[in-house]
């Protein structure tokens, strides 16, 4: 099948979505939006919330992809890729965000562990990417700068 | 003051032997340009701001580096600068590059640029290099900066640049017209307009909109290779990556821009397996503090050809990395100065070079005839305004430099007196001319200061937190030690307030003692009333900002600035960016 560059990304997205549907409802919920963790205030707590574990400096094992200044802080382009093996989730937590937890994708085998998504920033912060694999929890962290911008010459 | 040291300069000089009198003589024979080395000849000029015709030009005597910028190029200024670089040697090379004894080595040396006398040094700078081994290339911030580019959308320039030579550009104040006018202007080109980091946005592109590539989603070509007698030269094109920030997204809402530092590599890699060029150049806007980050990073670009940030350094800076060695130059602002880069290529390789920046003085260089009707023709029908006399200037008039300049105090005085307000802001724009003293203000001089797409005014309420916040924000644009994380313009001038400021603070905390004329601090929680213009959210509903600065000064028929109001600088105590300063440093 050919699939326009273009396209690709918003395909593995529904992809990724459609893996997620297939799990029982019951499991869904809890998967879907875990409450306790999108309350944390802080990013350790976010973290702690999910995986009752904390996470591991890793940035050789996680590509993450943000602007070194947000053209738009309400629509900040996210994009958190990895190869490692067994992924089982990828989550994206802005530290200085009200709640830090922004995004949390649950994924499978079947799914290639790549996910673009657009979050919203109120200041500059550190962009947390957070893979869990195999059972451990890695993370990697990128500063993003929010500016309200003119004055450049 | 400044003419007694302009003199002893002078004396000095002659003493030490230090007149290149060949050059000198070469001046006076009309040939300026460099001999040929090599055989392939890589013109560069950038940031010309539409100054068509000959300006004066006052280089900076503060322009501070912080983090590894501190103390190197192009962060040192005035004689810190000739201490670095003892080449610059001669008197004129010294008005050149510096602001030293600004007023008298002006009126000596005379005014620099002038598209008609560009032309001239161009043609013989690719006569020099013989037919077909030379290309022309433009770093952009080339359709704004005049009255007549305003009032044309650019098309004036494009014409100009079509007339000039020009091969390929990139761009940044390009992007402050509306996007169907860039497109077009871009079409008019007979050049290529390059930019790699410049995509449709993914809701943009589903909707279809026009772009150079769907599949990559570029707006402009990456890139375009160059055939100089057989000599393929890859030119890819960096825009200003912060444009959507610093300037109107509003004019271009389906653009993203960025440093997209990836997306470059993965480029240069891919045209050096594909195309198999002798070279590989990167025509850049991203300032010079980030081309040379963006150097030690990225492998296998020899030369970034620079702009943004107006720096008018005469060597190209060799910065290693991973892959080797890339040059790295910045070519200064306002036509003043031609970069030549000769390259001598063999098999696929670089095996040698040459870079001159030359200074244009126009009275050395003849007008070319075509160039000047044409000048003449597009100002013709704005004459009158162009020409109006506002104010006779009885000190140096100039904006570049860090913090305050006196063409800016002007503004803020504009400001605060015409729309009565307490305090005025202004943006820190590395543009605008310099008018030397008994020189007349014209409409012409006010518009090089502030003419763009988006000059209404705004008077409004601002808390005194509000105006730390913008200080602090603006501040950390300049002085982030992270080039990436930087805007490449000057601090925004503030009138009817003071302040103190720490380079190497820490973010958000760098500005201290904000105060009022009376001494006064001002008060986090209380109200103010504020004037300024260009803003960059929405439109601001007031007149634009030369209509101000030109009924201030009509009134006034004189202007003069006795004392410079510059911030208090706080822990950059012997930096080699600072000289001369007005105001306190610790």
């Amino acid at each position: 099948m050919e699939i326009l560059p273009a396209r690709r990304g918003f395909l593995k997205n529904l992809m990724a979505v459609g893996a997620m549907l297939v799990l029982p409802a019951s499991l869904l919920a809890a998967l879907v939006r875990p409450q306790a963790a999108f309350k944390a205030d802080s990013a350790t707590g976010s973290v702690q919330s999910l995986f009752g574990q904390d996470a591991v400096e890793a940035a050789d094992k996680i590509r993450l992809k943000v602007p070194d200044i947000a053209e738009n802080g309400a629509v900040v382009p996210v994009t958190v890729g990895t190869d490692l093996e067994g992924v089982e989730s990828i989550t994206i937590i802005i530290d200085n965000n009200p709640t830090p937890l922004s995004a949390n994708f649950n994924l499978t085998d079947a799914v290639s562990a790549e996910v673009s998504t657009r979050v919203k920033m109120g200041k500059s912060s550190p962009v947390r990417a957070v893979v869990k694999a195999q059972g451990k929890v890695y993370y990697t962290t990128k500063e993003v700068k929010v500016t309200i911008g003119g004055c450049g010459g | 003051m400044e003419r007694r040291e302009f003199v002893n300069l002078l004396g000095k000089a002659w003493v030490a032997g230090m007149l290149p009198l060949g050059q000198s003589m070469a001046m006076a024979a009309g040939k300026l340009q460099p001999p040929m080395y090599g055989n392939t000849r890589i013109l560069h000029f950038t940031d010309c701001h539409a100054q068509l015709l000959p300006i004066h030009f006052r280089e900076p005597n503060v322009n501070i580096g912080v983090g590894a910028a501190n103390g190197r190029l192009p962060h040192l200024v005035g004689r810190n600068l000739l201490k670095k670089l003892p080449q610059i040697s001669s008197l004129q090379d010294i008005h050149a590059y510096t602001y030293l004894d600004f007023t008298a080595a002006a009126e000596k040396f005379g005014k620099v640029g002038g598209f008609a006398h560009l032309k001239t040094l161009i043609d013989q700078c690719r006569a020099e290099a013989g037919d077909g081994r030379s290309i022309l290339l433009d770093g952009g911030d080339t359709w704004q900066g005049s009255g007549t580019a305003l009032w044309t959308r650019g098309k004036d320039m494009v014409e100009a640049c079509n007339m000039l030579g020009v091969d390929v550009m990139t761009g940044h104040w390009e992007f402050t017209y509306q996007d169907s006018e860039i497109l077009e202007n871009a079409r008019l080109f007979k050049g290529d307009f390059v930019a790699q980091n410049i995509k449709a946005t993914e809701d943009a592109l589903f909707e279809g909109i026009e772009v150079h590539d769907e599949d990559s989603g570029h707006v402009f070509k990456p890139y375009v290779i160059k055939e100089m007698q057989g000599k393929r030269v890859a030119v890819i094109g960096q825009a200003f990556p912060y444009t959507p920030v610093a300037n109107p997204r509003r004019f271009i809402p389906d653009w993203t821009f960025g440093i997209q530092e990836e997306d470059l590599q993965e480029l240069v890699t891919t045209i050096r397996a594909n195309e198999k060029p002798d070279a590989v150049l990167l025509l850049s806007h991203n300032g010079m503090d980030v081309d040379l980050k963006l150097a030690s990073r990225v492998s296998g670009i020899d030369a970034i050809l620079g702009g943004h940030t107006h720096d008018g350094v005469p060597v190209p800076v060799v910065v290693e990395n991973p892959g080797g060695k890339t040059l790295v130059t910045n070519a200064g602002s306002n036509g003043k100065y031609l970069a030549v880069l000769d390259l001598k290529l063999v098999n696929g390789k670089v095996d040698g070079f040459n870079y001159t920046l030359i200074p244009v003085f126009s009275k050395l260089i003849p007008a070319d005839a075509e160039m000047a009707a044409y000048i003449s023709k597009v100002r013709q029908p704005y004459l009158g305004k162009l020409n109006e006399e506002l104010a006779t200037a009885e000190s140096l008039m100039y904006r570049r430099g860090n913090f305050n300049g006196t063409f800016d105090q002007v503004i803020t005085d504009s400001l605060t007196t015409v729309l009565d307000a307490q305090f005025a802001f202004s943006p820190g724009f590395r543009w605008g001319t310099s008018v030397l003293p008994g020189e007349t203000i014209t409409m012409d001089r006010v518009l090089d200061q502030t003419c763009m797409t988006y000059p209404e005014t705004y008077v409004r309420e601002m808390s005194g937190e509000q105006i730390k916040l913008i200080l602090e924000d603006v501040c950390d644009n300049l002085f982030n030690p992270d080039p990436y994380r930087q805007q490449g313009g000057d601090m925004v001038r503030v009138g009817g307030m003071t302040y103190a400021v720490e380079p190497n603070g820490e973010s958000q905390n760098r500005i201290s003692e904000i105060r009022d004329l009376q001494g006064q601090l001002i008060d986090a929680n209380k109200d103010y009333k504020v004037a300024g213009w260009a803003t960059v959210g929405s439109k601001s509903p007031g007149a634009p900002v030369w209509d101000v600065v030109a009924s201030y000064l009509r009134d006034r028929k004189t202007i003069k600035i006795d004392k410079l109001i510059e911030p208090k600088l706080k822990g950059v105590a012997g930096n080699l960016g600072i000289a001369d300063y007005m105001g306190e440093v610790t």
